[in-house]
């Protein structure tokens, strides 16, 4: 029986999703906010909401001490690297996975995400260590090969999770219609998996973006993406929050606008198979 | 053309055999149903046909040539599938032409067969639709409009009509047997429902752990079934199997009586017995008879039309003699 939802209940529904929303919502909406107030509003006691003296002076300091710009690129170039990266390789081994299972694939699949759950401190030496022997620190390739491991494994999880929705019987159709495996791919799979694939890029970039262990250990200046920008901001001469604040906004607006443009996407991605 | 020879056929998956070596020819132009029980390996040995599946030994002939190592599509063979398979992605258009466009028709001779095919099937009105916009019967009209543009060697059905609800599998099954007699072309078709077995069949093939029990025509099976299984699977309601002594006395381990060979009367018979589920079907009324003489299991008996017999009711049952079909210790018909 489908279950009774009365309109007050509806209401609470409404409120407390709202609610919570808002909730997550509330320090990036705070930190946008403060990034418009002066040094002093920004500290002040008890804080201000709206009513403060406008001022897009952080944002004038920032750009001129540091260079927005290179951050961004190698923010773009190391996001955007590992994750096409990640799904040149990802694809086949989720295709096979799905397709062609072996008794051991679900052990494997299992395996590749416990190495999620290994802390990243763990092995910052080795990989410290190999990078300087390999000169990769501090450059770009280096974090694109780095992240793209890191992520690795969501992509194949996600991937696999979509080929695996795709019912074997369509396939077999498109074989006896007469379809080479490379007419298969083309005309069937692929089409058929571009959502998955789609939302699989999204969220791996979004991941990539925002990852900061990796990119603060392995850089210095020339690779240091967005979140070395940030990072740059927060202690050296003492906490100046509007500053840091508007840092912090200038190195999320992308991905948050990113996000809200594919929102439907993304969330269509990470419940796919979920329901019907 | 479509003579598919099978010979000494067998499949393996690992350790288990699902398909013992197997034999089996279909005429060309035939309607040949695989009929078993679920697991049976009717699927499996279709899928071999349709080279879905390799063969773990013997050989698979379709007109004469040897076609075991062929891949699917080069076996001039048609599919449907059980869930449709259609592609959700692409029109019915552009379903139903993919195979063509496969096979490089050109495209007049796509648009023209195209056009035939919807025709046939009553789809002109969808043909820009995507399959999600279709019912349950449409998408299945959809699959054997891809399979008919292809001209294939052979169709075959896996399947086809489950997934439909009853009324309009009724409606489906007419349509299917229809457009053989139209195309004339063989049509290997695979069911757990012996009512499409035996309405649609030229031959039926029964299947049981993947050995053929028999082959031969509906009337053949139902009236001279090989073997114990075979009595048990085909017609329905199900013949009634009775061992023991009712059985020894007519020389056998167990005798089979089919419903309607059993008279029903409140005054004299062979056997007395009391009445328990009655199933009124209008046209006919099945009585569910419990006799002492026979067993346990409740004989099942069909009487025409009403007859006015109550839960409880004591009866006596004449079986029919000229129609009782006898089975030694080893199941076979004697």
């Amino acid at each position: 029986m489908a279950r009774a939802v009365t309109r007050n209940r509806k209401i609470i529904n409404t409120a407390v999703a709202w609610g919570i929303g808002l909730l997550i919502f509330f320090p990036i909406f705070w930190t946008i906010l403060t990034s418009f107030k002066t040094e002093a509003t920004a500290i002040a006691d008890p804080p201000v909401l709206f009513n403060f003296h406008w001022t897009l002076e952080n944002y004038s300091v920032v750009m001129e001490r540091s260079n927005y710009g290179r951050f961004l690129t190698n923010s773009i170039i190391i996001a955007g690297g590992s994750t096409i990266l990640g799904i040149i390789i990802a694809v086949p081994a989720a295709w096979s996975m799905a397709f062609v299972p072996s008794p051991r694939t679900k052990d494997i699949l299992l395996w590749m995400l416990s190495t999620k759950m290994l802390p990243a401190v763990g092995v910052l030496y080795p990989i410290y260590l190999m990078f300087i022997r390999m000169g990769l620190l501090d450059t770009r390739l280096g974090l694109v090969i780095v992240l793209m491991l890191i992520n690795l494994p969501i992509i194949v999880w996600m991937l696999y999770t979509y080929f695996k929705e795709i019912p074997g019987e369509i396939l077999e159709a498109a074989r006896m219609d007469g379809a080479s495996l490379k007419e298969e791919l083309i005309y069937i799979l692929t089409p058929m998996a571009i959502p998955g694939i789609a939302s699989t890029l999204l969220l791996n970039v979004i991941l990539a973006w925002n990852e900061a262990f990796w990119t603060l250990n392995l850089t210095a200046a020339k690779a240091a993406p967005l979140t070395a920008f940030i990072a740059s901001y927060s202690s050296p001469e003492g906490l100046f929050y509007a500053k840091l604040s508007a840092a912090s906004t200038m190195a999320i607006a992308p991905i948050l606008i990113l996000g809200w443009f594919s929102q439907k996407q993304l969330v269509s991605g990470l419940t796919f198979g979920a329901v019907k | 053309m479509g003579r598919i020879t099978l010979d000494k056929v067998r499949k393996a998956f690992g350790d288990i055999e699902v398909i013992p070596p197997l034999d089996l020819t279909i005429e060309d132009g035939e309607f040949v149903v695989f009929v078993g029980p679920s697991g049976c390996g009717k699927s499996t040995l279709l899928r071999l046909i349709a080279g879905l599946e390799d063969v773990s030994g013997g050989q698979i002939r379709i007109d004469r040539e040897d076609a075991t190592e062929l891949p699917p599509a080069k076996r001039g063979l048609a599919m449907v599938f059980q869930s449709y398979a259609l592609y959700p992605h692409m029109s019915v258009r552009k379903n139903i032409a993919f195979p063509m466009k496969m096979a490089g028709v050109p495209h007049d001779e796509q648009e023209r067969r195209i056009a035939s095919a919807a025709k046939a099937l009553n789809l002109t009105d969808y043909l820009d639709r995507k399959p999600g916009q279709l019912s349950g019967g449409q998408r299945q009209r959809v699959a054997i409009g891809r399979a008919i543009v292809r001209e294939p060697a052979a169709f075959l059905f896996d399947e086809p009509l489950s997934n439909l609800d009853a009324a309009l599998r009724v409606g489906m099954r007419l349509e299917i047997s229809e457009l053989h007699k139209r195309l004339a072309t063989t049509m290997i078709y695979v069911t757990h429902d012996q009512v499409e077995a035996m309405t649609m069949a030229d031959k039926i093939v029964v299947l049981q752990a993947g050995r053929i029990e028999q082959v031969g025509t509906p009337l053949e099976l139902y009236n001279t079934p090989r073997n114990k299984f075979v009595a048990g699977f085909i017609g329905s309601p199900k013949m009634n199997l009775i061992e023991g002594d009712a059985a020894t006395q007519h020389g056998a381990t167990t005798i089979g009586i089919r419903p309607e060979h059993i008279g029903i009367s409140a005054e004299s018979g062979l056997w007395e017995g009391v009445v328990g589920v009655s199933e009124h079907l209008g046209s006919d009324t099945f009585f569910h008879v419990k006799v002492e003489a026979v067993g346990a299991e409740p004989l099942t008996v069909r009487a025409s039309g009403e007859v006015s017999l109550k839960y409880g009711d004591r009866v006596f049952l004449s079986p029919d003699m000229k129609n009782l079909h006898k089975f030694g210790a080893d199941g076979l018909r004697i």
